[in-house]
């Protein structure tokens, strides 16, 4: 595997809090990485330190072998682009108001953008189904619809990675399947990597490719979902007791039953 | 099927969105215009609308004319600039602190220049002629030094916020306390706290005119950086924006536009507060429109409020300041409640 992202013995913390300590992890380069683990455990942490929202307190992180703190705001903007939890957004935006936001760091100090502009905006509203929404108000959208305009924002951005924090929270059950089904499209069609922080381990069975498990601000393990992703390692992380049964489709899923004893 | 007229209605709606904007933007500067042409015609001795054209295209040596070019002339330009200076910095500061309360109170502007002003009026009134001056050092010092106490590994709104409300509130402390013990000079600190524009001439043009033009420039060069603000700071960081250095720029940015505005007419409190938010409801959030309609409309209601604080009780002339919280505050209030 290639690495895309890498982690070199990180520390990141807030306010000399250190939350996540020591972590090494390769993202590998176009697929989809779910991050998981208990909250409060640093998952979050570690997607802003890689970001760049958040500083490193030690360790480096690399972007395909460059450090990233050697990127202009601007220039990693381009190369990467973050979902946070829950975005604000003014109440009279547009979907399209909103993507063509995504096109700020390719624009010109005053807001210019180049002749390109509009298609980029026109493929991320068309790679997201919301071309025919537009013009609704974003605070009109549902749940579902309303991420989808949040992805067609990054994807506005045209990154080679797209990071998610929690992007199915809030959402019910179809709408979260809906905005998981999106996300694989975008990185099957366009070999976007994407990494995402899930609380939902069943998701990362099915839709993920690598996953990383973090507790305590620690790693504990990563690989393919299939592989680490058992009713041993609950118990260990989550401290939940759960019973394993097989998908129509082959893959494991997960349904926890008890707290451990 | 179904689709395509949806499209075709929500095309409709979009380019609706963008003419209503535009009319609202030539509603302004019309308005804006008015103001300051109306804001030329009133005044204590009475000069027709014919004699001030003819004598604004063929200036002469007459009293009239004199009257209009070096007595309504700077006033007005004064007004217009300080309508812009403080409309535009509440709007910066409303968006970079993300709060719809903050204006250029909040981060020291008011209470700096009102305590210099007052200091000066009470302590020196000998030095009267270097209030401007003055208060404009007091409002920076003001803005740097919460700046300073509100820093702590960079700048959170919040914490501006709550630091410019315990350092106002010491200020006024101080400017409460002077016109408490020096009771009988307090006449001319309480027009200075009020904000008003009556002598204000060309040397006030002066002091005033580079800061509008390079606020004004700075402010509508960074509609796009506003924009991306309102996300939020880590939306923000996410494209590419230096959360922290912009806001320091910006914050610099509106103190300059409020300290100079303050320093010559004295405590215009509700124009940066108000005038925002009334552009707002009517245009949007989207700074690029947002900010040019905010400066039309800090014209247009300064100018207004001046020719009507003028002619209401002549010959005894209004501060300004106390007609536009008169007028503005029901005015905004009914905006409010019709939004909502």
């Amino acid at each position: 595997m290639t690495a895309i992202l890498s982690a070199h013995g990180i520390d990141v913390g807030i306010n000399k809090k250190i939350i996540v300590h020591n972590l090494s992890l390769d993202i590998p380069e176009g697929k989809i990485t779910a991050i998981i683990g208990p909250n409060g455990c640093g998952k979050s942490t570690t997607l802003k330190a890689v970001s760049r929202i958040w500083p490193l307190e030690k360790g480096s992180i690399t972007f395909k072998g460059k450090d990233i703190r050697s990127f202009s705001h601007r220039e990693f903007a381009q190369c990467m682009a973050i979902l946070t939890q829950s975005p604000q957004a003014p109440t009279d935006l547009t979907v399209q108001d909103l993507v063509e936001m995504g096109r700020f760091p390719h624009r010109g100090f005053l807001g210019r953008g180049d002749k390109d502009d509009a298609k980029h905006v026109e493929w991320a509203l068309e790679q997201t189904n919301m071309a025919d929404m537009r013009h609704r108000l974003l605070h009109t959208l549902s749940g579902g619809e309303r991420q989808r305009a949040w992805i067609a924002m990054a994807l506005a951005q045209r990154p080679q990675v797209l990071l998610l924090d929690e992007p199915t929270t809030y959402l019910d059950i179809c709408h979260q399947l809906e905005v998981m089904q999106l996300l694989v499209k975008l990185n099957r069609e366009l070999g976007l990597t994407v990494v995402m922080v899930i609380h939902e381990l069943n998701h990362a069975i099915q839709y993920a490719d690598y996953v990383a498990v973090i507790k305590a601000g620690r790693l504990v393990t990563c690989g393919e979902p299939k592989e680490i992703l058992t009713s041993k390692l609950l118990a260990e992380v989550f401290k939940v007791q759960a019973d394993e049964f097989a998908c129509s489709n082959g893959l494991r899923a997960l349904v926890p039953v008890d707290l451990c004893k | 099927m179904a689709n395509k007229e949806l499209d075709a209605a929500a095309e409709h709606f979009g380019i609706n969105r963008t003419a209503w904007r535009l009319s609202i933007l030539i509603l302004f500067l019309f308005l804006a215009l008015l103001g300051s042409f109306l804001s030329l015609t009133k005044g204590s001795s009475v000069i027709t609308m014919e004699q001030i054209v003819e004598i604004l295209l063929h200036p002469g040596s007459d009293p009239q004319s004199q009257i209009i070019w070096n007595i309504r002339m700077p006033r007005t330009i004064v007004g217009a600039l300080v309508g812009i200076n403080l409309s535009l910095s509440g709007a910066i500061l409303q968006a970079i602190m993300r709060n719809p309360l903050a204006d250029p109170h909040i981060i020291g502007i008011s209470s700096g220049a009102g305590l210099a002003g007052v200091v000066i009026m009470i302590l020196f009134p000998a030095l009267e002629y270097l209030i401007t001056p003055v208060a404009f050092v007091g409002a920076m010092l003001a803005a740097v030094c919460i700046y300073i106490l509100a820093w702590k590994n960079g700048i959170k709104p919040v914490r501006i916020i709550l630091a410019g409300v315990a350092v106002s509130a010491f200020l006024s402390a101080g400017i409460s306390g002077l016109m408490i013990f020096y009771s009988d000079r307090v006449h001319g600190a309480l027009m200075w706290m009020v904000g008003g524009l009556a002598a204000r001439s060309w040397p006030h043009v002066n002091i005033i005119l580079p800061y509008a033009a390079i606020g004004l420039v700075l402010a509508l060069g960074s509609a796009a950086y506003l924009n991306i603000l309102q996300l939020g700071d880590e939306m923000a960081r996410g494209l590419g924006i230096n959360v922290e250095v912009t806001r320091i720029v910006m914050t610099a940015i509106a103190a300059l536009l409020a300290a100079s505005a303050v320093s010559v007419v004295g405590l215009l409190g509700f124009v940066g507060l108000v005038v925002p938010h009334a552009a707002r409801l009517l245009i949007g959030s989207d700074y690029r429109f947002l900010l040019p309609a905010a400066a039309l409309l800090g014209i247009a209601i300064v100018t207004f409020s001046d020719t009507f604080a003028r002619v209401i009780f002549a010959p005894i002339e209004l501060p300004v300041g106390i007609i536009m919280a008169f007028l503005g505050a029901p005015f905004f209030l009914f905006l409010l409640r019709r939004e909502i």
